[in-house]
């Protein structure tokens, strides 16, 4: 069987073609670079996906501080992920990549701080 | 009146990677002035990944690429970063009058870089008939909004263009818990970049139409539906194609135009259809001096290149002043 995908890792956005064998891929083809090759395979068996929000803060000048997920996270656990975004809430200062929630929905994933925060 | 040897409008991503730049290439006295309380500019708004790809050679999102430009400047004593600055006035001469709290100054450069940016086009601007209720934004206006503000302003969304803001509005929208019923194009392809297509449509089920244009918008206080009609190839109405979405928000992305008021009422040539500077060689304009760049020189797709090309305007600034001494 053979999909069509547009790849997602930078603007270009190369059309590619995947050929899959029993919900494997074993040809990778029209990728212009590696990271192509991998996010066709990775699309096919596992899509994952960077998740990224903002939570809202207490007691900060910042009313919301921006956050992302460290790793790409399973694309099906993404709305599961935004319930724990949501709930949460930070009152001290944050340096970028500074850890919110250690293992987000159970990905084993950490959300972080994209954006500082501090009390001034 | 204060004599400066470079003013700098703007502390986006433009104005401090020229900022840097200029320092870099000799210039060390740099006021920059930036009207919002923050550096950083749209990019404190522009909370996705997909930035730095090519400046960084790393994927970031918006804050975290502004953050290093943040650091940068910050770290350099010689850029004299003045917030809750808005430029109001530009001569011919590039006597610059701003405004602060509580403060009027005027300032005159030697030579001045303005990195304004852009602004969105509007409903206005592409003639959507209909009432004229709440509900209807700028897609980034709603993205300043959600991810600043942390304010959602509506539940039932309609996304007309497929920019790419636009587009990122449309996950933003649904990761919320609001509901995005469409995404109209009047083109037959999108104007974004199509992996925005792929990660913040496909990947939600949202169905997008190509071709087709919102006809008119009803509703007396709060936006209640749309009607969409398919266009042919000459973006006549298909008669007969005619449907309605029900919907309490709209939002707007289609395109961005240069802010360039302040060259204007400087004398600086600017093109009517592009609102960008007439210009024969990039950041240049038709006063000696007199530089712009990123997104008020010309809108770019991606943050990279207005980056590397700012960093030109602040190497174009420093070699200016070196020719007047």
């Amino acid at each position: 069987m053979k999909n069509q995908l547009t790849c997602i890792e930078c603007p270009a956005g190369c059309a590619i073609s995947v050929t899959i064998e029993n919900g494997k891929v074993v040809k990778v083809e029209g990728n212009k670079c590696a990271k192509g090759e991998a996010y066709a395979i990775t699309e096919i068996e596992n899509p994952v996906r960077i998740l990224t929000s903002t939570v809202l803060t207490k007691d900060m000048p910042l009313k919301m501080v921006p956050v992302k997920t460290s790793a790409p996270i399973p694309k099906g656990r993404m709305f599961e992920a935004m319930e724990e975004v949501k709930r949460v809430r930070v009152s001290g200062p944050l340096k970028v990549g500074e850890t919110i929630i250690p293992d987000i929905a159970g990905t084993g994933v950490a959300l972080v701080a994209t954006r500082e925060l501090t009390k001034s | 009146m204060v004599e400066r040897d470079l003013v700098i409008v703007g502390g986006g991503p433009a104005g401090m990677a020229a900022a840097v730049s200029a320092y870099e290439n000799g210039v060390k006295d740099i006021l920059l002035l930036e009207r919002d309380q923050h550096l950083g500019g749209i990019l404190n708004q522009c909370i996705h990944p997909g930035f730095g790809i090519d400046y960084f050679n790393e994927i970031l999102t918006g804050p975290e690429y502004a953050d290093r430009f943040i650091k940068k400047t910050e770290s350099i004593p010689q850029i004299d970063v003045s917030l809750q600055s808005f430029a109001v006035h530009l001569e011919n001469d590039k006597t610059l009058t701003y405004i602060k709290p509580g403060k009027l100054e005027i300032v005159r450069p030697k030579t001045i870089i303005m990195a304004t940016g852009c602004r969105e086009r509007t409903r206005e601007m592409i003639h959507i008939p209909g009432t004229r209720p709440s509900g209807v934004f700028p897609a980034g206006l709603a993205q300043k909004l959600i991810n600043i503000e942390g304010l959602l302003p509506g539940k039932d969304a309609v996304i007309v263009g497929s920019g790419d803001i636009g587009l990122i509005m449309a996950r933003r929208f649904l990761l919320e818990g609001a509901r995005v019923k469409a995404v109209i194009e009047i083109q037959k392809e999108t104007r974004g970049l199509k992996r925005n297509v792929v990660q913040c449509v496909e990947d939600f089920g949202t169905p997008l139409y190509y071709g087709h244009k919102v006809s008119d918008i009803y509703g007396k206080d709060r936006v209640e539906k749309i009607r969409v009609v398919k266009v042919d190839e000459n973006f006549a109405d298909v008669p007969g194609s005619e449907f309605e979405i029900e919907c309490d928000t709209v939002l707007i992305s289609v395109g961005l135009i240069p802010e360039n008021e302040l060259i204007e009422m400087a004398g600086v040539a600017v093109d009517k259809s592009t609102n960008s500077p007439v210009s024969e060689e990039l950041n240049k304009t038709s006063i000696p001096g007199l530089f712009v760049c990123g997104n008020s020189y010309k809108v770019y797709d991606i943050v990279d290149s207005v980056s590397r090309d700012s960093v030109i305007a602040g190497r174009l600034a420093a070699e200016y002043l070196k020719g007047l001494k």
